[in-house]
């Protein structure tokens, strides 16, 4: 029950004494709102583009497991395991740089789906969605602001490798065009995690979830060992891993041997994946509520 | 293609599972009003304001928002409307300010008028401080501001509001009642879902009063009053012994039957009209019972519950369809 006489608190009055200043700015800021025209579907995911890159610059320390987790690995496959696989860890860097690449920005991927997930317990996601806007801008501009992240992953492998003593017969053209190459399947790759995103329940399961495809998926791959070194059964899925597609194309790129034949391949499994997920995730998106 | 109704909602239904959280609700709410949904937790506000807005699709009956069915015109309702959620729908890891320009670039300003825009709002609601703050720092009371801010980037044609001063301190409430008055004074529709009597009492022309999915009761704030009574008088003796006495006097003066409260000093009656309740109060002081304080109090909404649930609730509930 509300008492009415004890607090002067809830005897309220529209006319009370309240700053005249404050409500006229109320009235003007209320009066002056013109309705522009809608925007494009580009123009409204480069604003969630936005938004993802403006999270970053807020929390920059959810950067730490992008750029230590890529050093860690180089750093110890390269010297723990050089010398075992390839006799010398030279030779051994040259092999894995590409992998490694490849692993650190497609374990980046995931975060994709683990974003998500949480951005849909929150009631922002309500206004995004009665907003008069194309309906998968929130996700596309994501994903668009998640590249960047996989960016950052691919230059901190890079960078490290060099300081290492990569060397990058590619030239400076062929490096960058293998980052342009990974971080772009990072980019299909992540539709597949925004879909478990909206799929599962909570971020920590997405985040397992997306592990557990993962590692597999770049373990079973000729990151690491030669196939030719596999039992057969073995060496049979290795091949038919796009994983292995994408570090045979990289580090095509990287070694200056490239053949069109692998990178359209790794290209064509791209769009495929995007196809076929990016849809998917929208329809999950809208069903959502 | 105008039509004179904010809102025309025939036998809504949303069933989650074997819950019918919205069991044929039908509405009509006027242009220009505020229209109250008053309801206790659980009663299917929520479900029934995101269905109205676009976020969920009715598994029964239709609706219409300012002319467009919500299901099939979607997108042009939404061109129309805002919404304020329960949760507040406001972006925690972005300031203030940020939030402002986000919403003001997805509706459609360039980068530069929706700065101008986000700087004029946040000065309006009070927030120009706390602009450059995350907002997963700001009070509850600013978080509800920011959020109405953001509802009003573009002055929608009507405005949802889902219980927007729960956990509100009474100053936050204030200012949170005055900004949707201005809202309503230049031509906005809200509708506003809330669980306090006193607010829909406060602000709406008209309130449909749901439990269990259903609306039960409809009226002006005035005529659902009327079918509870004024609320009620609470009475403090000084010495406990004399509560029996105070009880008869009061159960004479105001022919109700009066309750006892857990303080074994205090009392309280049901009341018809303050005039009959004052005069209760003198007879109290004249019979010498030590009297140590008394106030009025209004009706909560369990007691409205207990009225319309209690009466027999055939003319409110007879026409609910009973759609798919
Ligand atoms: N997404 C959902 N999945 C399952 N059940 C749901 C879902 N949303 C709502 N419900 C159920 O539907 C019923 C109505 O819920 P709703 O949120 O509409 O109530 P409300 O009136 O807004 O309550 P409150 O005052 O607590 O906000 C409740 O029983 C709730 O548990
Ligand atoms: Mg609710």
């Amino acid at each position: 029950m509300s008492t009415t006489q004890s607090s002067p608190a809830a005897s309220t009055s529209p006319e009370s004494a309240r700053p005249s200043s404050t409500s006229q700015a109320l009235n003007a800021a209320l009066s002056s709102a013109t309705r522009p025209p809608r925007p494009g579907p580009l123009s409204a995911a480069i604003t969630f583009g936005w938004r993802g890159m403006r999270k970053i610059r807020h929390v920059p320390e959810q950067l730490l497991d992008v750029t230590i987790t890529p050093v860690l690995f180089l750093l110890m496959f390269t010297y723990l395991f050089g010398g075992a696989v390839s006799g010398s860890t030279g030779e051994y860097l040259q092999y894995i740089l590409p992998a490694i690449l490849v692993q650190s920005v497609l374990f980046t991927a995931v975060y994709s789906g683990v974003a998500l997930n949480t951005d849909m317990t929150k009631g922002v996601v309500d206004r995004f969605r009665s907003l008069p806007i194309w309906r998968p801008a929130p996700l596309v501009g994501a994903v668009l602001g998640d590249t960047a992240r996989f960016a950052i992953a691919a230059t901190v492998v890079v960078l490290l490798g060099l300081v290492m003593g990569f060397d990058a017969s590619g030239g400076i053209g062929g490096v960058l065009l293998a980052m342009v190459l990974v971080v772009g399947f990072a980019f299909s790759l992540s539709w597949t995690f925004t879909t478990v995103g909206l799929l599962m329940r909570t971020p920590s399961a997405v985040m397992n979830t997306g592990f557990m495809v993962l590692f597999p998926l770049i373990f079973l791959s000729n990151a690491f060992v030669e196939p030719s070194t596999l039992p057969s059964a073995l060496e049979a899925f290795v091949n038919a891993n796009p994983v292995s597609h994408l570090i045979t194309a990289t580090r095509g790129l990287m070694g200056g041997d490239s053949s069109a034949g692998d990178i359209g391949l790794v290209l064509g499994e791209a769009a495929v994946m995007t196809a076929v997920f990016a849809p998917l995730t929208v329809r999950l998106y809208r069903g959502k509520g | 293609m105008t039509s004179p109704l904010a809102i025309e909602a025939n036998g809504l239904v949303k069933t989650f599972g074997d819950t019918r959280a919205v069991d044929g609700v039908d509405l009509e709410v006027a242009r220009g009003v505020v229209y109250g949904v008053l309801g206790p937790n659980g009663a299917g506000k929520t479900t029934t304001i995101r269905m109205l807005a676009t976020l969920l699709r009715p598994d029964g009956g239709s609706a219409r928002v300012l002319g467009h069915d919500i299901v099939s015109e979607a997108d042009d309702v939404r061109g129309l409307v805002s919404l304020t959620g329960q949760l507040a729908s406001v972006d925690d890891d972005l300031t203030g300010r940020e939030n402002l320009i986000l919403l003001g670039r997805l509706l459609g300003f360039a980068t530069k008028q929706a700065r101008v825009r986000a700087d004029e709002l946040l000065v309006a609601f009070g927030l120009q401080d706390a602009a450059g703050r995350l907002v997963k720092n700001y009070s509850g009371g600013m978080r509800r501001r920011l959020d109405l801010a953001a509802s009003i980037v573009v002055t929608p044609e009507l405005m949802f509001l889902d219980e927007p001063t729960t956990g509100l301190d009474p100053r936050s409430r204030n200012q949170v009642w005055d900004i949707i008055r201005a809202l309503v004074g230049l031509g906005t529709t809200v509708l506003l879902c809330t669980q306090y009597l006193d607010e829909a009492d406060q602000l709406a022309d008209r309130i449909a009063v749901i439990d269990s999915g259903k609306v039960i009761a409809e009226g002006t704030p005035a005529q659902l009053k009327a079918s509870v009574g004024q609320g009620a008088l609470h009475v403090r003796l000084l010495d406990p012994e004399r509560r029996d006495d105070a009880a008869r006097l009061l159960a004479g003066t105001l022919d109700a039957e009066p309750q006892l409260e857990a303080d074994p000093a205090a009392l309280s009656i049901r009341i018809e009209d303050a005039e009959r309740a004052a005069e209760a109060v003198a007879e109290l002081s004249r019979a010498d019972l030590g009297l140590a304080g008394f106030s009025l109090s209004q009706p909560s909404l369990d007691e409205v519950f207990l009225a319309l649930t209690g009466h027999p609730a055939e003319d409110a509930e007879t026409d609910v369809e009973v759609a798919a």
